[in-house]
């Protein structure tokens, strides 16, 4: 809470309404039977959060430490080292910030524990496509890692994934958006609809793609079933010569120049994008607001095949008993009373749970970055940046509208090891 | 028995002598090495890795078309490396050595080399970025001194890039050992040979780069063990674009492929000591220290 007469909530009422939740979270808990937590004795907790940077935010350390008292401590890794470390490393973490396909990937390893969904207050607020897989009833569930498909577990130590819901939850979901392509619109200057134009050869040299074989994959299959080249039974789930197929159209094309380099860090992406070197890439939503906010036209073009989608959420190590245990609780719920999702929200991402994030944003942030409405006056980011002026209109437009149009979740496949085979010969052909 | 009683005892102060560096050795480098071989032959799946006694991690390293290309790759970013740094860098401490006369300007620019390296490689290396980007430094001077129409491309994200931020990331690992044997000839020599009619060229083809040889071979061995086992420069440099051993590595420690990683690793480590096997075959760097 930086930017002061900016905010309709002054420091003092986002205080009093976090004590009130966490009070209330105190009080249900001691209904539900759990130990009361003695003031004194949360202070000496610290717990480690590890994850993506897209959540481990120093922001949020810091309310944490206001709001509840304990310490948490986060560390920021790529996707890559998060995977490895949820995996072979569980003395190395309490928390673990993780996506759903690094769940799918990880949980067998049994170092994260179920948790108990009747321990967390909002668990009934929780958007349904965390719990049935459905935006609204009338949903078709997209292709891929579905969170719903690993999103609950048949108790405590639950090894294998349920198909519905079972009261242990697996992660608890904090964030989650649709991704599409990034596009410099001043410099390509026409419009942009479709997948296809990622290998559209008006684009040689100044196209990217991400270098993380899990998500790179799955972009290079929207394309490939965009321009029509091949049918997916499943695009989070390849067969082998669906896989063979799609890298031999990215090799081609990686041969004739089309890329002009591959990214592999959120940073790297803002500065292809705002030096000029790339005009069209994968991309993901903090990353067009960062080139943005550098004053350069950058749009996250609503594509007609869809988006593809990901999420996010928390999970609870193994190792985690007594006092620490009952403080990750109280800090999942505290994760989802709003605070953190109306911090979120600003950055352009979705919380699992939004209306309570409605408390903590302006009628005009929820107008533009939820219900798709232009902008009433500025926009700015948590940090007290314009990021958009008067008028604006997000990308894509509301939240039912893009996550409704969710082609494909990120996924981790069958094949997967034979899929990055094929990725890394990719790379280096 | 006496003598017998001595030999013992000498011997026994060697050995206590020698056991520091014996011990640290085998704690800091057998036994690391050790662990990569045996790992290297254990199995794994996506999340974990396992004792085993598999040769799946050889038969598909040694097998795969894509190994080939990227040693091909690596050695051919070793190679221009090499080459480029040896002609700076015998360069640079000719000029140090021999045409700079006192020896407070000597250590002066010696000291003045070594500036840029007082910043992390990684900054050295990243800083190259806008400068040859499409629209960086580069591109616009050309630009605008009409040498150019368009911007060129292939001076980043390209093997020109990455060749160029290995030449200035370690070239002065070429000049260190080579301005050290070039100050330890005897300028008598040098001397000598010129009383007896030899040119400039010849001074230097028959008297400096043969006395040199030590200096230019140890700076080689930098070079060759930095650029094979780099993986960061080659990302960096080519936009992710171009491989090399050091990348399969990183990518296969990314993915929780440890044996694979230990795997590549260790046929990493034959190839390496094989070239510094050769190396040494042409110079004996033992005369040097």
């Amino acid at each position: 809470m930086t930017t002061g007469k900016a905010k309709p909530f002054s420091r003092r009422s986002v205080l009093k309404g976090a004590a009130a939740t966490t009070g209330l979270a105190l009080g249900s808990g001691a209904v539900t039977g759990f130990p009361t937590i003695w003031a004194q004795n949360i202070k000496d907790v610290t717990l480690r959060q590890f994850g993506t940077g897209v959540s481990n935010l120093n922001e949020v350390a810091d309310k944490v430490k206001e709001d509840l008292g304990f310490t948490l401590e986060m560390t920021a890794l790529d996707s890559d080292s998060v995977t490895q470390r949820a995996a072979t490393q569980p003395n190395s973490f309490d928390i673990a910030d993780i996506e759903y396909w690094i769940c799918k990937k990880v949980w067998p390893a049994g170092n994260l524990q179920a948790m108990d969904v009747s321990k967390i207050k909002n668990y009934d607020k929780i958007v349904g496509i965390f719990k049935s897989g459905k935006l609204t009833p009338e949903s078709t569930i997209a292709q891929g890692t579905a969170p719903h498909t690993v999103g609950f577990v048949e108790g405590v130590d639950g090894k294998t994934f349920a198909d519905h819901e079972t009261g242990w939850m697996t992660l608890i979901p904090t964030i989650y958006n649709a991704d599409t392509l990034g596009i410099r619109p001043d410099l390509i200057g026409r419009p942009i609809e479709s997948w296809t134009e990622l290998l559209n050869p008006e684009f040689k040299g100044k196209a990217s793609i991400l270098d993380i074989s899990s998500i790179g994959i799955m972009d290079a299959a929207m394309v490939c079933e965009a321009m029509g080249e091949i049918k997916y039974g499943d695009k989070g789930n390849m067969t082998r010569e669906e896989i063979d197929k799609t890298m031999a159209i990215f090799t081609e094309a990686k041969k004739a120049g089309q890329f002009r380099a591959f990214w592999k860090s959120f940073d790297e992406s803002v500065n292809l994008m705002a030096s000029g070197e790339v005009v069209i890439q994968s991309m993901w939503s903090p990353a067009i607001t960062a080139v943005r906010s550098k004053g350069i036209p950058c749009v996250y073009q609503p594509l007609k095949e869809g988006y593809r989608s990901w999420g996010g959420g928390i999970g609870l190590s193994k190792n985690l008993s007594g006092l620490e245990l009952e403080a990750a609780y109280e800090y999942i719920n505290w994760y989802l009373s709003g605070w953190v999702g109306g911090f979120l929200m600003r950055q352009g991402y979705y919380s699992a749970v939004p209306e309570t994030s409605k408390d903590f944003m302006s009628a005009d942030e929820w107008g533009y970055w939820f219900e798709g409405k232009p902008a009433e006056g500025e926009i700015k980011n948590p940090q007290g940046q314009v990021m958009e002026k008067a008028g604006a209109v997000r990308d894509g437009g509301s939240f039912y509208e893009r996550m409704g149009h969710v082609a494909c979740w990120n996924a981790v496949m069958d094949e997967n090891q034979y899929m990055v085979r094929k990725w890394n010969e990719f790379i280096a052909a | 028995m006496k003598i017998k009683d001595l030999i013992s005892a000498s011997e026994r102060t060697s050995w206590l002598l020698v056991s520091p560096l014996v011990a640290i050795l085998a704690f800091f480098l057998l036994l690391p090495i050790l662990t990569l071989v045996v790992v290297s032959f254990w199995n794994y799946n996506e999340f974990t890795f396992f004792p085993d006694f598999v040769f799946d991690n050889y038969a598909y390293l040694l097998t795969s078309p894509v190994t080939l290309s990227v040693y091909l790759k690596t050695l051919k970013f070793m190679a221009l490396t090499w080459i480029f740094c040896t002609v700076i860098g015998f360069t640079v401490a000719y000029f140090l050595a021999f045409h700079v006369r006192s020896l407070g300007v000597q250590i002066g620019l010696f000291l003045l080399c070594t500036i840029p390296f007082w910043t992390s490689n990684i900054i050295r290396m990243i800083s190259w970025i806008p400068f040859l980007g499409r629209n960086g430094l580069a591109n616009s001077a050309l630009i605008s001194m009409g040498v150019i129409d368009e911007p060129l491309d292939w001076l980043l994200f390209s093997d020109f890039a990455v060749v160029l931020a290995f030449v200035h990331l370690y070239v002065l690992f070429m000049v260190v050992p080579v301005f050290n044997t070039m100050m330890r000839i005897d300028k008598s020599l040098i001397e000598a040979a010129r009383d007896a009619g030899a040119s400039g060229p010849q001074i230097l083809a028959n008297v400096i780069i043969p006395l040199s040889k030590p200096g230019i071979m140890i700076g080689s061995i930098f070079i060759v063990t930095l650029v094979m086992g780099d993986f960061i420069t080659v990302r960096f440099m080519s936009g992710g674009q171009s491989a090399s051993v050091g990348r399969v590595i990183s990518n296969e420690i990314a993915l929780l492929q440890y044996p694979a990683a230990a795997a590549s690793a260790v046929v990493l480590l034959c190839t390496v000591l094989l070239m510094i096997a050769v190396m040494m075959r042409f110079v004996d760097i033992r005369k040097e220290l």
